[in-house]
């Protein structure tokens, strides 16, 4: 049902809207930004932060745009002194609670509250009182949480409730006293936070990030007896540049493996060949359990954010779970195997670093089952801040390509990087495997792109492969719930993250929709502009195999790059 | 103080009788955690835990919804329960001293249980007896027109006995 229009005025502009039209939008209509700060849209919608106040004629009331919406002959003034006097009010009401030490800030740059005080132009805080003061917990190797940094605008408790159902940390207590915390649990590490760093994201201060290991690595880059050896994950490329150009969707792979070798690493891998032998174990592993009657449907298993999940709230279903490790672990393992073998380097003095959009990986990389392959993760964030500390300009670099050996990729290891990309990677593989026949339709269309939950059924030679691909881990829990109702599925892709990776919690910051969509039309991009786009035509992929792992799925391919997972009590 | 395991597990089937009554639903939780809070005293978190499982609910969002409401506690409250108004006149009528003088005799504040388990204090807002302020409630009975003095020696006999509950019932 369309909903009926109404009449409004805002400052003085006569406009026609939908009846539920909230203020906020109605002005957008009207080309007036009408500043926020709780809000998140479609996602945080509760008026907690004051900021956003305007002032109803009609009444002479203050609202908060955002959550109050338009009715007929409603006169709004978005800019009188009134209202500018009280925003700044609230803002200040705010500031006097919070930590302000904004140069040594990790969200100095990207803080909004620093923002809105700028644009307001608060040149003293008026108000001096009792200030919070709490412990920060850095209890897990991922995400560190300063309540003392925290407004209070609530985004991070939304978008884990309703993006990822995992409810980590709420509101506690009230007034004063009130605290944004995993409620029932003493700290993130007891609580079920699954680190994918979502909301790292939404965060507009410096209260939830990552935990930084950049002088770790920094020091690991100055000793000269270390042999420091970088890999980076699909969707960095496509995000990195962002944090210094401000636009979205550029590829810029070549100038960040120029970067990596000007900071210091010794050799510059991809984690995309990683994601190619992935694929190739993966695919063996399911085409074994259709021919063998294995468990079915298979899980993949590359995203950390969402084995914690599955560890905690599903573990009936881990034997569904592909026993595949990640690319990063993979890739580490073979760092320490295949690597080492081909090379002067000695064991003790190899360092693995790897670029991640990910939050999850951090604590991926640390788990017990195969802690010391991989030494440090940095974010996506944490490559640009090194990149920033370096002197760079990032623009202005020159090209240069991976090293080989570990180098090298196809464009199905590229679309790793993006919801639907493991899927279609993997049905590339596993047709061809399972038929003998060349794949001519490479592209595989039904499974990209943002819907929540894409299902596919592929025939391969007369054998039909029901797929499923989630992102998001409340579409993951819907999922779920599909297969207890007995819906029949063979292969599903789980994401922690919505669109993947690419919109992974250790990407670059105010990555809206759009910017989303750019760095999924990105890396699609790469996938099409490469000539091998199947992970088992890469010739180092190949070469590997000949040299060194035998066959996908043999013994020594079991012990380097195949995991267990455990259950996980909460 | 906190229920240990086995005596919340004397309380659980009761608890589970209450739950039964529900549907499972999310809006019933005030309405549980009011009957849990009845049948045990408090709310333990191994109680919410129940709580949050018959109700779908993560343990964040119980944990949550108790600390936002004085009603609730987390902790078990002492055998006299004190409930000190601090409204706006008793303020005036000095209940800060009083206050003062109740948390250095016994060692607690607000929200806090003495170790014995006897005596916990509670700073509450107008008790709706400004007449009699400053005023305080001993598990539920009035006592007004106290000074620091007058009210710890109330406090006293109920601890040794001299004031017996029924008498006052």
């Amino acid at each position: 049902m369309e909903n009926k229009l109404v009449n409004i005025e805002i400052d003085g502009e006569s406009i026609e809207v939908e009846a539920e039209t909230s203020i906020l939008d109605a002005a957008k209509k009207l080309n007036k930004d009408i500043p926020t700060l709780c809000y998140l849209e479609e996602k945080n919608l509760i008026g907690a932060c004051r900021i956003c106040l305007v002032e109803i004629e009609n009444s002479g009331k203050l609202a908060a745009s955002c959550i109050t919406p338009v009715s007929e002959g409603l006169k709004i003034k978005t800019n009188s002194s009134r209202v500018r006097r009280n925003r700044k009010m609230n803002l200040e009401f705010l500031l006097s609670n919070h930590n302000i030490e904004c140069p040594s800030c990790i969200s100095n740059e990207s803080c909004e509250l620093r923002e809105i005080a700028e644009e307001f132009g608060v040149r003293e805080v008026r108000f001096e009182g009792k200030k919070s003061s709490y412990q920060i917990d850095q209890s897990t190797p991922s995400i560190f949480r300063d309540p003392e940094k925290c407004i209070l605008c609530r985004r991070c408790e939304s978008v884990c409730r309703d993006i990822q159902s995992v409810e980590a940390v709420q509101v506690f207590g009230r007034g004063f006293e009130t605290v944004i915390k995993p409620s029932f649990y003493e700290n993130l590490a007891d609580s079920p936070c699954v680190l994918c760093g979502q909301c790292t994201l939404v965060c507009p201060t410096g209260a939830l990030r990552e935990k930084e290991y950049i002088e770790e690595v920094w020091q690991a880059l100055d000793d000269p007896e270390k042999h420091v050896v970088v890999q980076t994950a699909p969707a960095v490329r496509v995000s990195l540049s962002e944090a210094f150009s401000g636009k979205s969707g550029e590829i810029c792979t070549e100038k960040m493996v120029t970067a990596l070798k000007k900071l210091g690493f010794d050799k510059v891998f991809d984690t995309n060949f990683a994601a190619d032998l992935t694929i190739v174990e993966e695919a063996n592993e399911f085409v074994e359990r259709i021919n063998q009657g294995g468990k079915l449907p298979l899980f993949t298993s590359c995203s950390p954010g969402w084995i914690n999940f599955i560890e905690e709230y599903y573990p009936e279903y881990l034997d569904n779970l592909s026993s595949c490790k990640s690319p990063q672990q993979m890739f580490g393992a073979l760092a320490h195997s295949y690597y080492l073998d081909n090379t002067e380097v000695e064991e003790k003095d190899l360092i693995v670093v790897s670029i991640m959009p990910c939050t999850a990986k951090k604590f991926e990389a640390q788990r017990e089952e195969m802690a010391g392959d991989v030494d440090y993760v940095l974010t996506t964030r944490e490559l640009a801040q090194m990149i920033k500390e370096a002197g760079f300009k990032f623009e202005n670099l020159e090209d240069s390509n991976f090293d080989q050996l570990m180098g090298e990729s196809t464009g199905a290891g590229a679309i790793f990087g993006t919801t639907g990309g493991v899927m279609e990677a993997a049905l590339r593989t596993a047709y061809e495997k399972i038929t003998g026949k060349e794949l001519e339709e490479i592209d595989i269309n039904s499974v990209r792109g943002f819907d929540e939950i894409k299902k596919i059924t592929v025939n391969i030679d007369g054998l039909e492969v029901k797929a499923a691909v989630a992102h998001g881990l409340s579409n993951a829990r819907k999922v779920f719930e599909m297969i207890k109702k007995g819906e029949e599925f063979h292969f599903i892709e789980f994401m922690a993250c919505p669109g993947g990776c690419l919109g992974g919690g250790g990407q670059p910051l105010a990555a809206d929709k759009e910017v989303l969509k750019n760095r999924m039309k990105a890396i699609y991009e790469i996938d099409t502009n490469k000539k091998l786009r199947k992970s088992h035509e890469n010739p180092y992929i190949i070469k590997l195999y000949k040299e060194y792992l035998e066959n996908p799925g043999s013994e020594i391919a079991h012990k380097l790059l195949h995991t267990k997972y455990k259950v996980r009590k909460i | 103080m906190s229920l240990n395991v086995k005596e919340l597990r004397e309380y659980e089937p009761e608890l589970m009788n209450i739950l039964k009554k529900y549907s499972g639903s999310e809006y019933e939780l005030i309405e549980v955690l009011h009957e849990a809070q009845e049948l045990i005293g408090y709310l333990p978190k191994e109680a919410q835990k129940i709580i949050a499982r018959q109700l779908d609910l993560a343990p964040g969002r119980v944990s949550s919804v108790v600390s936002f409401y004085n009603h609730f506690s987390e902790y078990s409250k002492g055998e006299f329960q004190v409930s000190l108004c601090k409204g706006t006149a008793c303020y005036v009528k000095g209940s800060q001293e009083i206050i003062e003088k109740i948390e250095n005799k016994y060692g607690i504040k607000s929200g806090q249980t003495t170790e014995d388990g006897k005596l916990s204090l509670n700073i509450v807002r107008c008790l709706g007896a400004c007449g009699l302020s400053p005023v305080m409630t001993v598990n539920g009975k009035a006592h007004g027109l106290l000074n620091p003095e007058k009210a710890v020696k109330i406090i006293d006999s109920y601890l040794n006995g001299k004031i017996k509950e029924e008498e006052n019932a």
